[in-house]
């Protein structure tokens, strides 16, 4: 799955289509968001270095970490950045996002730092959070700025939406993310969410912007409320490190796979089956809560008192009377149920006379369909 | 208990080994405590490891809880004298109990409020030599106070807390800050409670015991870490 979303976001927009959008979701219990966030960042940032992907530039738009995270996050994957400027830039909304900085340095109570004044060869200082407009142009002047006008495309990171909707009204931030995608010159756009910061119409809201939404949650579930309980923090713990990464498409659904934090990156894994899962966290009982494989057999012959079995088949039901319509069709009749149909089945017999003629088979309605309470 | 309790909390953090430079340089560190158990324990601590004999660390405080005398009055007893050290330019002590922000401007002026706050820590830290500053530790003693000081707005109190955490990418310097669970537990969405968990690298709950109150176990601090090593 994790591969299908690289695919998507490389392989960026069709003419005339909107671009792909991406919105990586998680929560407190299974916060690894920025890590999905991360490592989407360098493996798109590799295929445009490799010419492999629609896009030739690549735009990260930082809200909640440094631009020099960024830069050396690449760097470590191999990347050469100071020479990849002509492929990315940083639209920095961390250092000093409400101008306060600025404020200051103007009121004399404020020492601008050499090293904070230097311009970054790949990072662009952003004061005005607030304006989703001037966040927009800025974007897209930044993105401009790599690939130049014309037809060829560059792709958005941000990080993350929820600063932007700290800072402005959903409504504002919608209209930003959708006036992005159906810029004829983005390829694919991308964004973190907490979803437990937001109301559920915000997430929706932003989810009904994406074409692709992959949440991470918690391998297991923890009860409300008992987060800090200690017998608990095993789970915790194995939370810390593992999660369930589920991805759905718009024009499909997606599966789920598991995903491993580790210091040196991030694994996607295929989910082991859900028994193997849970079975740690079957209670250990002096009862079988289990069936051996001869009971599930035993299980799966027994038939059913019922006059269809569910495999359209029309059974027969001997009443003990024969109708005239029957008689017609006399064949050899014993006062046993003749349905059975595996001849090695056990000794049950169920005998059933019908009150009448007129009483029809049991038929699979509801005889309180007609009632009207 | 306690020593033992001190030590181990020292060697989850790291700074059982040497501490300078500082182990949690450039880490936010949140504590989250409840009525029933209080936290300030774990500030005390973290304040007298910054402030050891062996170290050059600075520690920048900010109080919204209790004036000076009181925080003076406990690190006396673990051994610490916060006057000797606020003279030697190792403690700044930032009063902050009377500050009652503007109404409705809410810090726009950087004369006051958070954003003149935030202008005083910038300054006293580039001030230090540079290298001190990923030395440099800022306490906020705490963060229900601090909101409640800017009349209620979390916004402007995480805004505050964002431009804190820039000052630990470019210093290096480290952020701890104490927040009460029990205040935001019966809120729908504690937005201001979780943001700060997402802000934090290394988050330390103190929490009673299951079994209840005991003399001389006063109840169990679990810690996790939420740390993004890159590399």
């Amino acid at each position: 799955m994790a591969e299908s979303i690289y695919r998507a976001l490389r392989d960026g927009a069709l003419e005339g289509e909107l671009a792909p959008a991406l919105t990586i979701k998680d929560s407190v219990a299974s916060p690894f968001a920025l890590q999905v966030f991360s490592h989407v960042i360098s493996q798109l940032f590799s295929s445009i270095l490799a010419g492999k992907s629609q896009s030739r530039g690549l735009v990260v738009v930082s809200f909640s970490r440094s631009p020099s995270f960024y830069l050396d996050l690449l760097k470590n994957k191999g990347t050469d950045v100071a020479s990849s400027n002509k492929q990315i830039q940083i639209l920095d909304c961390y250092s000093d996002p409400l101008g306060w900085k600025d404020q200051l340095a103007g009121s004399r109570n404020f020492t601008a730092l050499s090293n904070e004044a230097m311009v970054s060869s790949n990072a662009i200082v952003f004061r005005e959070v607030k304006h989703m407009d001037k966040l927009y142009n800025s974007i897209i002047e930044l993105g401009k700025g790599l690939v130049g006008g014309g037809k060829i495309r560059f792709s958005i990171a941000i990080d993350s939406a929820d600063e932007m909707l700290r800072h402005a009204p959903v409504s504002s931030v919608a209209r930003l993310l959708s006036n992005l995608r159906s810029h004829d010159q983005i390829s694919s756009i991308f964004w973190l969410l907490h979803s437990d910061l937001h109301e559920a119409r915000v997430t929706a809201v932003l989810e009904y912007l994406s074409s692709i939404v992959a949440s991470l949650e918690p391998s297991h579930q923890l009860a409300n409320g008992q987060r800090g309980d200690l017998e608990n923090f095993s789970l915790i713990k194995h939370n810390s490190k593992k999660g369930k990464f589920h991805v759905r498409f718009k024009k499909r659904n997606g599966r789920s796979e598991e995903v491993h934090i580790e210091q040196s990156g991030i694994n996607f894994a295929s989910l082991p089956s859900e028994g193997a899962i849970n079975q740690g966290l079957v209670p250990k009982v002096q009862f079988s809560l289990q069936l051996s494989e001869k009971e599930r057999i035993d299980k799966a012959n027994v038939v059913l008192p019922f006059e269809h079995q569910g495999n359209g088949k029309p059974i027969q039901i001997y009443d003990g009377r024969r109708s005239l319509v029957d008689s017609k069709h006399e064949r050899p009749v014993s006062a046993v149920e003749n349905v059975q149909t595996n001849e090695n089945c056990g000794s049950g017999e169920i005998i059933y006379y019908r009150d009448s003629d007129d009483e029809m088979p049991d038929s699979d309605e509801d005889p309180d369909d007609d009632l009207d309470i | 208990m306690n020593q033992r309790s001190s030590n181990l909390l020292d060697e989850a953090l790291g700074l059982d080994q040497v501490i300078e430079p500082w182990p949690l340089r450039g880490r936010v560190v949140a504590i989250e405590d409840q009525v029933e158990t209080s936290g300030s324990f774990v500030l005390h601590h973290l304040l007298k490891r910054s402030l050891s004999p062996n170290s050059s660390n600075v520690t920048i405080f900010i109080a919204f809880s209790q004036p000076f005398s009181h925080y003076d009055r406990i690190l006396r007893k673990l051994g610490c004298n916060l006057v000797s050290q606020r003279d030697n330019s190792r403690f700044f002590f930032f009063d902050m109990l009377k500050l009652q922000c503007p109404d409705g401007d809410e810090g726009i002026t950087p004369e006051g409020g958070l954003i003149a706050l935030y202008g005083k820590i910038h300054k006293t830290i580039s001030a230090l030599p540079e290298i001190s500053w990923k030395n440099v530790s800022i306490i906020i003693d705490d963060l229900s106070l601090m909101e409640v000081a800017a009349n209620g707005s979390s916004d402007y109190v995480l805004d505050f807390l964002h431009y804190c955490r820039t000052l630990t990418s470019e210093f290096d310097c480290s952020l701890i800050t104490l927040n009460h669970e029990d205040i935001y537990s019966s809120e729908d969405r504690p937005t201001f409670f979780i943001q700060m968990e997402y802000l934090a690298d290394i988050l330390i709950k103190a929490e009673p015991l299951a079994t209840g109150l005991a003399t001389d176990v006063h109840g169990q601090v679990p810690k996790c870490y939420s740390c993004f090593i890159v590399g």
